[in-house]
């Protein structure tokens, strides 16, 4: 049971095979055996969002899957979402909205305002507000963030603000 | 003669042409943390580095008879396991107290509690492993055995002569007392056409960063040198106490600032585990990391508020408010927290209460009692929540009594706009408020009639909508008068070194930090528009007390107000450097000189003569071509703190607009507004996220965030899933408009805008919560306003 475990997944699109504990979860071994700390850790009892990480397309929270159920999953994080620049607007559109003060919920955040904007094209802001209620911030009162998420949609539909 | 002397076509340093001031541009480095790229204290590993687990009590109150580490000490991957006796040889204990204070007592504390703890979640063994999990696995091998004492919970029963004392050399659990008595209040009140009073109950809650608390501290035996990073507000406050305490010189200790996953006010302070975490470094020669979980992070992170306060109110029926009275009483926790203590608070509600208004008489009383819970300390707003709640309250109440508009009543008795400087009855000296010209800006941008005609109209539906105002002040730029004079080693003036690089780009080190506020870009805004340089070739660097002048930091809502002038004076500084060797290569003279664009220009006719990388090249790697005897210098430091005024006042008010649903108590936060006068705005943007943000923590306090403890003294909701904060679902939008009136005190002529948000949010939504009630004829004073609350109040249950 306390035997480490092999596994093999792809990391933002690298191939991983490691050696890891039963209980680790996929936070942990992110930030600590890939050292991929932008995938933070908050409150490590799926209440808070800050470790939002996409699994096989959908996103979850990390500190609650252990890294042995990703064997042979696809694994995308905040690096590889920005690497591959899947979420330039939307990280421009926080930048000039200021949607993000100590930054520290924003990976997860945008995980999560990435997800919304692929299920649904033309969200209001009371359904933007719904989906990113599973993600706190402490810093910046949401408003901007919302902001940001909508005005990041309406660019991806070719309307203006 | 204009050598050296400041031309600027008649405007100011600020107003030049490309002036960055007063205008929305993004925070340099967003990119970093929005892929992920920051670097906060939990991402950091160093060679060697181990990891600190803290075993912490379960009881609010015991004696340790034995600590057995035995079985722990075999685990695998344990390094040590460190007592609060063995520590103790490392490091001295510390008492909390701060001379003005007068009265103030605390006990000494020690990093890691010896013989005795006082609240559930003292430390009282440091198990240190090669990793955390290791650390957390021999943890739950230690055995501990406790004589539990009796808990003292209940700060209204804590000065009872049958009430345990926590601290028996003190002599009793009163830890500060203050009695404020200004003008004739008992004439005042006895002359009014009403007197009205309230109990008010404001709950303890809590900061919650969502990164904890993190520190990493490295001994370097060979060096004799501790290098702290911590996740802190203050560094050179840290450097001071560790230094203190570990028996260095501040020179053997360097801290150092990377991302801060928020702040709040939570690490301005200086916790018991991390002064622990420093000592075990020193002790085991290698760097120690802690990083707090969530649970340590409720019951370790001070709280705030825990106060109960009776207020009254005096109002004649012409709306002339006659006086104000409070009785308040909080409770601290068992000790006082160190350095910054755990009597600012109740000072603070002392000082502010009824701040804007004209009335002469005021009494006040605060007693601050010890208990066997967390400590709590200074928060975001610190004492305005709840000064502001009490004095908004009652004024309602009061318009209330007499049949008044609650605007009405605040027209008639907020200080005119006109009569700075004034002082408040409790000697709070204002130097321009503009309480009238906030309230005429708020109703235009709320439309206040209509909201009260729609009001009006769904309440024949059975639809109960109610309107809050709460006018506020907001202590900002703090100087010595906080924590100096007192005895504290915290500074309260900042510093700025600007320097030309040899690129034509400018560096600058400033002593105020960045948790997201904006200290940065601020920085880079208020200099590259006094230099004439690009926002784009400024870069800031803070954080590092190896690297940046010697300074307070980003707390008090000061950074912009006191750092920020440091900046412009320093930039200032370098600019007639600049312009002086321009001026020996040009065989100009300097004030026939200007910067514009990254170039010296003319400053008549605005023709190009030397660009900033040009000039920089010279001095730096041809200054045998400048005139002999000239030496250039390319870097200047300046430093500032307010002299004339202890404090520069922030002023404005705040509007909520909201649904009570009678049925189920429910709360639904429709609308927010906020009027703020911050003085000069550097960046509207930055200012207004600020405002939000605060306006959010406040409208947490005032609806959801309770620390719960029970009567034994047991922290009930110490997690995320029970203790509630604000979601995005439940928060309005919030609307912002500004009035500007600079401090005189600068020449920048910023005041603070960190705080006003979370100083006034519950007292508005207390008041629109009350409107909205008004035709059951039910009240609340209390905060958390829960459901339950609410039900009562209407009688329901």
């Amino acid at each position: 049971m306390t035997a480490p475990v092999a596994v093999s997944l792809t990391v933002n699109g690298e191939r991983i095979d490691a050696q890891v504990l039963p209980r680790l979860n996929l936070a942990d071994f992110l930030r600590e055996h890939l050292g991929l700390t932008g995938t933070h850790v908050g409150c490590e009892h799926g209440v808070c969002g800050a470790c939002t990480v996409r699994v096989d397309g959908d996103i979850v929270r990390a500190c609650l899957l252990l890294a042995v159920q990703t064997h042979n999953a696809s694994v995308e994080t905040i690096e590889g979402l920005s690497d591959s620049g899947e979420v330039a607007d939307l990280q421009a559109a926080f930048c000039n909205r200021n949607a993000l003060q100590c930054g520290y919920c924003t990976p997860g955040m945008l995980m999560a305002a990435q997800d919304l904007l692929r299920q649904n094209a033309a969200p209001d802001r009371a359904q933007i507000r719904e989906h990113l209620s599973g993600n706190y911030c402490r810093c910046t009162g949401y408003h901007a963030i919302i902001d940001a998420v909508e005005a990041t949609a309406l660019a991806r539909r070719g309307e203006q603000p | 003669m204009n050598d050296g002397v400041e031309q600027t076509r008649g405007l100011s340093v600020l107003d030049r042409p490309n002036s960055y001031i007063g205008k929305t541009v993004p925070r340099p480095n967003l990119d970093r943390l929005m892929q992920g790229r920051g670097l906060y204290v939990s991402d950091m590993t160093l060679p060697r580095m181990v990891h600190v687990v803290f075993l912490r009590s379960p009881h609010a109150h015991a004696k340790i008879l034995n600590i057995d580490s035995v079985a722990a000490k075999a685990m695998p991957g344990v390094i040590a396991v460190v007592t609060g006796r063995e520590l103790a040889d490392v490091i001295t204990p510390w008492i909390g107290v701060l001379t003005h204070l007068k009265g103030l007592k605390s006990a000494p504390q020690h990093a890691i509690a010896i013989d005795r703890v006082c609240w559930q979640g003292e430390a009282v063994a440091a198990i240190v492993a090669t990793s955390r999990a290791l650390a957390e696995d021999a943890a739950e091998q230690m055995s501990v055995d406790y004589e539990e004492l009796t808990p003292v919970t209940n700060m209204r029963t804590a000065l009872d002569a049958e009430t345990p004392v926590i601290h028996p050399d003190l002599g009793d659990n009163l830890a500060f007392e203050r009695n404020l008595d200004a003008g004739a209040i008992d004439k005042a009140f006895a002359d009014s056409d009403e007197v009205v009073e309230a109990e008010f109950v404001f709950g303890r809650h809590t900061g919650v960063t969502l990164e904890p608390r993190a520190v990493l501290a490295d001994w370097n035996a060979g060096e004799a040198r501790l290098t702290i990073y911590q996740g802190t507000q203050a560094p050179h406050m840290v450097q001071n106490i560790s230094a203190k305490h570990l028996g260095l010189e501040e020179a053997q200790v360097r801290v150092v600032c990377k991302d801060v996953g928020g702040s709040f006010g939570i690490k301005v302070h200086i916790y018991a585990d991390e002064m622990a975490t420093y000592a075990l470094s020193k002790l085991l020669r290698r760097p120690v990391k802690f990083v707090a979980d969530r649970v340590e992070s409720f019951s370790t992170d001070i709280h705030a508020r825990d106060h109960v306060c009776k207020g009254r109110i005096g109002v004649n029926k012409d709306g002339t408010i006659t006086g104000f009275e409070i009785d308040d009483l909080t409770g601290i926790g068992p000790y006082s927290m160190y350095p910054r203590t755990s009597a600012i608070e109740a000072n603070q509600v002392v000082n502010l209460v009824g701040g804007p208004y004209t009335t002469p008489n005021y009494r006040a009383r605060t007693r601050v009692v010890f208990q066997n819970k967390n400590v709590t300390c200074q928060y975001r707003g610190v004492g305005h929540p709840i000064a502001c709640s009490i004095t908004e309250v009652l004024v309602d109440l009061a318009a209330r009594a007499i049949g008044m508009d609650p605007i009405e009543i605040r027209r008639r008795n907020l200080v005119a706009d006109d009569a700075y400087p004034c002082a408040s009855p409790s000697g709070m000296k204002f130097e321009a408020l503009s309480h009238h010209a906030s309230i005429d800006r708020l109703l235009s941008i709320m439309d206040y009639d209509a909201l009260r005609a729609e009001q009006a109209e769904l309440r024949k539906q059975g639809i109960y909508r109610g309107i809050g105002i709460a006018s506020f002040v907001e202590v900002t730029n703090p100087a010595a008068a906080f924590y100096g004079v007192g005895g504290a080693r915290i500074s309260s003036q900042d510093g700025v070194t600007v320097r030309l690089d040899a690129t034509g780009s400018v560096v600058c080190q400033t002593s105020i930090t960045e948790q997201g506020q904006g200290s940065e870009s601020l920085t880079a805004q208020i200099v590259g528009s006094v230099l004439g340089v690009s926002m784009s070739r400024v870069r800031v660097i803070l954080g590092d007390t190896d690297n940046t002048p010697y300074g307070g930091g980003t707390w008090a809502s000061r950074g912009a107000g006191i750092g920020g002038e440091a900046a412009l004076q320093s930039a200032k500084a370098l600019r007639k450097n600049i312009l002086d060797v321009a001026a020996a290569i040009l065989q100009a003279k300097p004030g026939d000189l200007d910067i514009v664009e990254n170039s010296v220009v003319d400053l008549v006719g605005g023709q190009q003569r030397i660009e900033m990388h040009e000039l920089a090249r010279i001095v730096y790697f041809r200054p045998d071509t400048l005139p002999p005897g000239f030496q250039a210098e390319l870097m200047a430091t300046r430093h500032f703190v307010p002299r004339e005024y202890p404090f520069a006042f922030t002023n404005g008010v705040q509007a909520s607009w909201l649904e009570v649903d009678p049925n189920t108590g429910f709360i639904t936060l429709l609308k927010h507004w906020v009027v703020e006068d911050c003085g000069t705005i550097i960046n509207p943007q930055l200012v207004d996220e600020q405002i939000r943000g605060g306006v959010v923590q406040g409208l947490g306090a005032a609806l959801y965030e309770h620390c719960i403890y029970d009567e034994r003294g047991q922290l009930t909701n110490a997690n995320m899933a029970d203790y509630l904060v604000p979601m995005s679902g439940e928060m309005p939008d919030i609307s912002i408009g500004h009035v500007v009136s600079p401090t005189m005190e600068s020449e920048l002529g910023a005041k603070g805008a960190g705080e006003a948000g979370t100083a006034g949010a519950a007292a508005c939504v207390a008041n629109a919560v009350n409107d909205a009630l008004a035709p059951f004829g039910a009240t609340v004073t209390e905060i958390p306003l829960t459901p339950r609350l609410i039900l009562t109040a209407l009688g329901t249950i």
